[in-house]
């Protein structure tokens, strides 16, 4: 082959100093010991954006068997698949307004405000669970059960994962409220990841559902 | 080495290359790999088959050769603890064999676009069931290989044989719907165009005739077709390749194809109904 | 050229159990999670190998008659899973990349310890779980595809098993896939910039990439097949009006790129192994980079290759056929770098070397009968037949496994401080390499012929390639012996192998072997050449042994 092109080549690319392996005994600093491996606020909330982003390629693969279904499999003779909008739009705007909420929750964290902020969490809180309520009601009202059709076992199989989601959510909400009170909270303006982690998995939530209820309801 | 005197191993590189080139060649003429041909399909499928074996040998070889001359011109002799070469890359060899497999793929994908829609593949997927049109009559039919090769895209809807295939646990069923025959066992006639339609009862099954050189998967709840024409009388295996339960080895029947008298013949003996 | 230990540093007094106890122990050091993943997957590649001895004892013969082809679909679906998910993935991912990415970052442990050994802990459950199935009502037998509506219509019970295991595996990967990512990008040592990460960091960040992109879906998916099988919905039930050809789709959207997940890490294992043993630095570094972005990219677009003969429109074939084309030559490319990394090297012919070497040979005929299998009218003949099964076992056999088994005899004396006796791994070598050609070579011959895969009786003509196939594969189980034996009689007996027996450069021989719990007693070196062979030699050294 045409390997001895290379052989020149390498005689010009060879400088005559290179440092390239340097054990640099810096000056020893007491912190870098074990520490490098804990406390490390900024990775937590890296791994948590993988992990959404993770979680949302789940819903990614549901939405794009629902949509192929839709495209291809024809609804069958008699079946019924007919959606409501007004208890859904509710629904969306219950969640966007908690995401609000909790926002303004994470403002007066920053402040110190704990007493604010556990009452932003607490409307944020009965907001997620208003949401939950009202998706019962929705489920009980439809007029299809889970295995009516295939768009009704794709519509609960969806929404029943993000009501999932929004479960979990609002049980970390509760969790994070308990732990924002002053005297005795863990969670406090110097700790604040886990109240920083939540926030992020509702904004997280609240998006997938305007997603789904385009995709579901809209579409 | 080379290095040193580099017309040599150019010269050198030349004469390995051309060997390859003609070792490869005459490995793809002269060793069976394939079943005989039985299908209008399957010399074109010999076609792509050779190229790409040619192609295949010479770069196994090639890149065989080059690494055991590495392990023996570049092993380590005894008492060297020295390093090699300190060589970090070459932009403009890494360029040449980031090009030229780049062009290889090229060719090899345009030609077997090519080979492809000489099979049909690239044409709509149709059924002959209704000769009357020959619009795609069903829309849900997505797999398979299309109504006719490019060469014979105008023939006559008459000069089509439509079967509806159903296969199940574990057979497969053929139905002629103009004779109403049903039978086990798949009887075409030599030179004439063959229209399978198939739908699967209950799991995904295959339909595979390996001297046809076709596969197409028989799904349940969505039909496919398959087109081809048998070339040479004689009976040959058909076999579910697509796992299907327990009895899935044994999952295997026969296409006869039989001269066209002799098809006619049998055609005659078991239709229910006068044509 | 040994760092000085300091035995007053206060990190090596983190509380962890010692001894070989600590490798039964929830430990948060990422070296024994590293073997805890080598010792648990090779457990479990034996159980596999196992399972394909069975196979190849039932293909002896052309009639089913060395166990029930009940059993049989079990014990090829059981081989399968077995493989992937206990053994490949969680090795080149789990083992190699646990051990060594905090040594190549500069870093003590992973970014997420504790996430680590979780990840780690779920394996053996799920694996225990899936096999054990077998004795409770019998295993899934719908092959590790699962393809609905087989995984409906077999026993619901083994299936469901099936499916939980896989979901905890694959949440197992996801989790690991979450710290690598994290480890490799934000546990980077202060001055080491990512272009001077040694190339498995940017293997091991590609398949990272791919696991936490692609697993999801299959999650996903099996969730929707457990609702098939539990709830009797009808997702993927044509006979509720589901669709099966969405199946395909979802699973194939994981299930190739988890090819490159078995495949990628072996590649960036090989980048590290060669330059070593050629005593040269790594061909072409950047343009390796590059072409492992390049896989991971293109791996993501090219799952509907495995549905050629399924149910695809023809523009959907076309598109498919290009794509997965197109990957050859970012692979290409690696290779050829590898063997000029080869060219002009002072090579050592020895065990770790001759595994990378055959894992090229092996690697480069999987990977050409993968370009001719990414040609539509090609595989509409060869589709699920012997021939995608010998192509398939030259990549993750001839390919990840040859890595695996290199990787053991070169990193082994930085695991135990050990050396493993070389003669016994070259004929561990001979006999594995002759083996598994043995046994996968003849069969494209089959697959070209007319014999399907998954099969536990076929047409008389192929019996006497199958022996020939099945006598490989007995080479294959009998090479498993030096090889263990190597193991045991080294660990105890072996030779010591000193901190660098192979004067690497790479930042894990800048340590003790084996390394203490917090990797280094001072500070991480910071190595910005991992492949600096060859250049000034003796300043090099002297500035190590500061």
């Amino acid at each position: 082959m045409d390997m001895e092109k290379i052989t020149p080549n390498k005689n010009q690319k060879l400088p005559n100093e290179i440092a390239m392996t340097s054990v640099a005994p810096k000056q020893q600093s007491s912190q870098n010991t074990i520490s490098e491996t804990e406390d490390h606020e900024d990775f937590r909330l890296f791994g948590l954006i993988a992990f959404l982003i993770a979680d949302g390629m789940t819903f990614a693969g549901f939405f794009a068997a629902y949509l192929t279904f839709k495209a291809v499999n024809p609804l069958p003779a008699g079946a019924i698949y007919e959606l409501e909008l007004p208890l859904p739009t509710l629904n969306t705007i219950l969640l966007l307004v908690s995401s609000i909420t909790f926002h303004r929750a994470g403002k007066f964290l920053e402040k110190r405000d704990s007493r604010a902020c556990q009452k932003w969490l607490i409307i944020t809180g009965l907001l997620g669970a208003a949401f939950l309520v009202s998706q019962m009601f929705e489920y009980f009202s439809l007029p299809f059960g889970l295995t009516d059709n295939l768009f009704a076992s794709t519509f609960y199989a969806l929404t029943g994962f993000h009501g999932l989601h929004v479960t979990l959510g609002s049980i970390m909400i509760l969790i994070v409220w308990w732990q924002t009170r002053t005297p005795g909270g863990r969670i406090n303006y110097e700790n604040k990841f886990p109240f920083e982690a939540a926030e992020l998995y509702w904004h997280f939530v609240d998006g997938i559902w305007v997603v789904l209820f385009i995709i579901l309801y809209l579409l | 080495m080379g290095s040193s005197v580099p017309k040599t191993s150019a010269i050198l590189t030349l004469i390995i290359s051309i060997s390859l080139a003609v070792l490869g060649v005459w490995i793809a003429y002269n060793i069976k790999m394939l079943p005989i041909e039985a299908s209008q399909n399957s010399p074109v499928y010999d076609e792509l088959f050779k190229v790409l074996f040619i192609i295949g040998t010479i770069l196994f070889i090639g890149m065989v050769a080059i690494v055991l001359y590495s392990l023996f011109q570049f092993r380590r002799r005894a008492g060297d603890e020295g390093d090699g070469i300190p060589l970090e890359g070459n932009i403009s060899l890494e360029i040449f064999w980031t090009a030229i497999p780049a062009i290889v793929i090229l060719f090899v994908g345009l030609y077997s676009y090519d080979i492809y829609d000489r099979m049909g593949g690239m044409s709509p997927l149709m059924h002959h069931e209704n000769s009357s049109n020959s619009n795609p009559l069903d829309q849900k039919i997505w797999g398979g290989i299309g109504s006719d090769s490019i060469e014979s895209s105008n023939t006559d809807n008459s000069m089509v044989l439509p079967i509806e295939l159903t296969a199940m646990q574990f057979a497969f069923i053929f139905h002629y719907p103009k004779g109403d025959i049903i039978t086990g066992e798949l009887h075409v006639p030599v030179g004439k165009k063959v229209s399978l339609k198939m739908e699967s009862k209950d799991v995904i099954h295959a339909f595979w005739v390996p001297q046809f050189r076709l596969k197409q998967d028989v799904i349940p709840g969505q039909p496919t077709v398959l087109n081809f024409t048998p070339t040479k009388a004689g009976t040959y295996p058909i076999v579910c390749a697509e796992l299907c339960g327990p009895y899935h080895g044994g999952m295997r029947s026969n296409v006869i194809v039989d001269e066209l008298n002799e098809y006619d013949n049998w055609f005659q003996q078991n239709a229910k109904e006068t044509i | 050229m040994t760092i000085s230990l300091d035995p007053t540093n206060p990190s090596s007094k983190k509380l962890q159990p010692t001894g070989w106890l600590r490798y039964f122990s929830f430990s948060l050091d990422h070296k024994v999670i590293g073997l805890q993943y080598l010792i648990c997957g090779f457990i479990f590649y034996l159980i596999g190998g196992a399972l394909a001895g069975a196979i190849r004892i039932e293909l002896t013969s052309p009639l089913s008659d060395f166990m029930p082809r009940e059993v049989y679909n079990q014990v090829l679906t059981l081989h399968g899973t077995i493989m992937i998910f206990l053994w490949i993935v969680p090795v080149v991912n789990g083992a190699f990349g646990n051990y060594l990415i905090p040594f190549y970052v500069g870093a003590r442990d992973m970014a997420f310890p504790r996430l680590n050994a979780v990840a780690f802990w779920l394996i053996p459950p799920s694996g225990l779980m899936l096999i054990s199935s077998y004795f409770i009502n019998g295993a899934a037998q719908s092959g590790w595809t699962a393809y609905p509506p087989l995984s409906i219509t077999t026993p619901a019970a083994g299936q469901i098993i099936w499916i939980l295991s896989v979901l905890l595996l694959g949440g197992s990967s996801i989790f690991g896939g979450i710290n690598f990512i994290a480890t490799i990008l934000k546990l980077r040592r202060p001055g080491l910039k990512l272009m001077q990460l040694p190339m498995f960091c940017w293997a091991m960040l590609g398949t990272s990439l791919l696991v936490v992109i692609s697993t999801p879906v299959l999650a996903g998916t099996l969730i929707l097949l457990s609702f098939d099988i539990v709830a009797h919905t009808g997702f993927f039930n044509p006979n509720l009006g589901g669709n099966v050809i969405v199946y395909q789709h979802l699973f194939w959207f994981y299930s190739h790129p988890a090819v490159y997940i078995m495949v990628l890490p072996a590649f960036g294992l090989v980048s590290e192994i060669l330059p070593v043993h050629c005593r040269k630095p790594l061909f072409g570094y950047a343009t390796m980079v590059y072409s492992i972005m390049g896989i991971v990219v293109l791996g993501l677009i090219v799952w509907a290759h495995h549905m050629f003969t399924s149910g695809t429109p023809p523009w959907m074939r076309l598109f498919f056929t290009i794509a997965t084309s197109f990957i050859a030559v970012p692979t290409g490319i690696k290779f050829f770098n590898w063997v000029a990394t080869l060219w002009g090297g002072k090579i050592s012919l020895n065990s770790a070397i001759l595994f990378s070497c055959g894992f090229i040979v092996n690697f480069v005929l999987g990977g050409i009968t993968g370009v001719a299998l990414a040609q539509v009218p090609f595989d509409v003949h060869v589709h699920d037949t012997y021939f995608v099964v010998a192509h398939f076992h030259y990549i993750v056999y001839g390919g990840s496994v040859f890595v695996i088994f290199s990787s053991i005899y070169h990193w082994f004396p930085k695991f135990t401080g050990k050396m493993l006796n070389e003669n016994l791994g070259r004929f561990h070598f001979a006999l594995t390499f002759i083996g598994f050609n043995l046994c996968f070579a003849p069969q494209h011959w089959l697959g070209l012929n007319g014999m399907p895969r998954r099969v536990a009786e076929y047409d008389p003509q192929f019996e006497l390639v199958n022996q020939i196939s099945s006598m490989g594969a007995l080479l294959m189980a009998l090479s498993t012996l030096p090889f263990l034996f190597n193991v045991f009689q080294s660990a105890f007996q072996g030779k010591d192998a000193g901190d660098n027996p192979w004067k690497a450069l790479t930042p894990e021989w800048l340590t003790s072997s084996p390394p203490p719990v917090e990797n280094w007693k001072g500070e991480a070196p910071l190595v910005i050449e991992p492949y600096g062979y060859g250049k000034n030699n003796s300043q090099q050294e002297s500035k190590i042994t500061k």
